[in-house]
């Protein structure tokens, strides 16, 4: 990798203060991943791995007790916009409408409304909810919300997306169409994208390459490029997918194993 | 080469393949209207024969002998003494005694109670040293606190008001401090993670979601300024609903007395459908109501 990284995490650890204990609780530790311009990254790890203490340090909401956090080589202080977060349960505004809802982020960048509202009308478009625009969130499908999420966080142009397990609460059908769409408004948009999932087969799906974590406190074990033709019918039964999907499985397998024996071990103290 | 993958991947995905599975209305037929026009006639029926039934034994019981009409006059009765104190002025001048001393009550406890439950529920520490004085206030009946009113402010109008305020003002604060405090936080975290300064989040996130409980509030503390004030007027007044209950029992104007019972439930009626429409206006979003 000749150029810049787009989003460098350098030797990140984050430690947290124990209630009734005075040992520090490691969340994190030593995590360095690069995320080049355009690319499709994904992180798959046990639970415990601490993905979310990450994201936290990735949207500038928490500091990292040690290392640095670069993006575009400047170093992340806090929130902002450059950065566009999609979560797992949406966080969508139930009381505005799913326009309303895009316009939100374009609000904290300060657009004035008529600009506001051409462009949640194109991002609406992006994610196929043309039409949709004056639906309240719970006028929505659980899938269509997460569209208006993902058309929020990118209505703003922010430089990297980062996305935390967001088909995780979604039924299986509506989970692999998003997938289709995620990677189609991939390519459309070119946006660097931080993929964040407990899911082998869909970290193998979308991911161009594949970070494995480690379990408590989280570390990169492995990363994986993939490649895999992605063009033809029922990708996921092919042999490709079924070669990585199964070196991903035997990574992981071995980090589920110590999370549970950590878990007991914690357990009987 | 991009765009064939781009093309391809919208042919083997549908661009809205789960729209519909929860759409909720479809095109209705002409049919369907008229059957749930009929549907809405029937439930008005439903819904009012409890009080029709209600009514016709208030009527009956007393002309058939199982109650004294003396004590219990028929409905018809206290219908014609109702009309009676329309039509003489009367009524008009205890509604609006009683509507006055509510509303403005209610409208200071209101004006007072939003902004500072806002800021206590703001300020985690401030709602976690008040809340527990506040939930004492609350829970000591206001009307017991009647004498003390009028030993310091005397048997007119203050009294009666300060009461009011003091009754109306805990469900409002106590449920303002609630809807603050219960916002979800995954919604600030996302407005954060936006980069909105304290206040916008405030005022862009956090208020909007504790409309809903600050009106549950509002709505208790009307029921509680009717109630209070009635009480403060039977005890002593000139004028008022609660004035007007008293007075005929004293006098032994019967039907009178029952007149201004059935004013009295009118008006709290009355105020609740005004309350309900306000609230639908301002929490149209909501899937519940």
């Amino acid at each position: 990798m000749s150029e810049q990284p787009k989003l460098q995490i350098d030797h990140v650890a984050k430690r947290f203060a124990r209630r009734g204990s005075r040992d520090l609780f490691t969340a994190i530790e030593d995590v360095t991943i690069d995320v080049a311009p355009g690319e499709f990254l994904v992180l798959v790890g046990p639970s415990g791995c601490g993905k979310s203490t990450l994201l936290d340090l990735l949207g500038g909401l928490d500091r990292p007790s040690a290392g640095r956090i670069l993006l575009d080589g400047k170093e992340i202080t806090g929130p902002g916009l450059d950065r566009g977060i999609v979560f797992q349960q949406y966080a969508l505004l139930p009381w505005r409408t799913a326009r309303h809802n895009i316009e939100f982020g374009l609000e904290a960048k300060g657009l004035p409304r008529a600009e506001r509202r051409r462009r949640a009308e194109d991002y609406l478009e992006l994610v196929g909810l043309a039409g949709f625009g004056d639906r309240y969130p719970h006028e929505l499908s659980g899938g269509m919300k997460q569209r208006v999420a993902i058309a929020r966080s990118l209505a703003f142009d922010p430089e990297v997306l980062l996305m935390d397990e967001p088909f995780a609460a979604l039924d299986a059908q509506t989970r692999e169409s998003l997938q289709d769409e995620l990677l189609r408004i991939w390519r459309e948009t070119r946006k660097t994208i931080l993929f964040i999932t407990h899911g082998i087969d869909e970290a193998v799906y979308l991911g161009q390459r594949v970070a494995v974590l480690t379990s408590r406190p989280g570390r990169v074990k492995t990363t994986l490029d993939i490649s895999i033709d992605r063009s033809g019918e029922d990708v996921r039964s092919s042999e490709q997918f079924r070669h990585y999907r199964h070196e991903i499985w035997t990574l992981l397998h071995g980090e589920v194993e110590r999370a549970r024996a950590i878990e007991r071990e914690t357990a009987n103290v | 080469m991009s765009s064939a993958m781009v093309s391809s991947a919208v042919a083997t995905a549908p661009p809205t393949p789960d729209v519909g599975v929860e759409a909720p209305e479809q095109a209705h037929t002409e049919v369907d209207s008229r059957r749930r026009g009929f549907a809405a006639v029937r439930r008005f029926a439903v819904a009012s024969a409890a009080i029709v039934a209600f009514l016709a034994l208030w009527e009956i019981a007393p002309r058939v002998g199982l109650v004294d009409p003396v004590f219990l006059p028929p409905f018809s009765t206290v219908v014609d003494a109702f009309v009676e104190l329309v039509r003489t002025g009367a009524m008009w001048e205890h509604v609006s005694a009683s509507v006055f001393r509510a509303l403005i009550g209610f409208t200071i406890a209101v004006g007072i109670a939003i902004p500072t439950g806002l800021a206590i529920g703001w300020y985690k520490p401030v709602a976690n040293f008040l809340n527990p004085i506040l939930e004492l206030f609350r829970n000591t009946a206001a009307l017991a606190l009647l004498p003390v009113f009028v030993l310091i402010l005397g048997i007119g109008e203050e009294s009666k008001i300060a009461l009011v305020i003091y009754a109306c003002s805990f469900p409002v604060l106590l449920n303002t401090i609630s809807g603050v405090r219960t916002v979800d936080p995954l919604l600030i975290k996302s407005a954060s993670s936006l980069g909105f300064s304290p206040v916008r989040l405030f005022q862009k996130v956090v208020l909007p979601a504790a409309v809903p409980s600050i009106f549950v509030g509002i709505r208790m503390a009307a029921a509680a300024s009717i109630l209070v004030l009635i009480a403060a007027e039977m005890v002593g007044a000139k004028a008022g609903l609660g004035y007007l209950i008293t007075a005929s029992q004293l006098n032994f104007q019967i039907p009178n007395m029952y007149a201004g019972i059935v004013a009295i439930a009118i008006l709290g009626l009355i105020l609740n459908a005004i309350l309900v429409l306000f609230e639908r206006r301002l929490s149209r979003w909501r899937a519940t109501i």
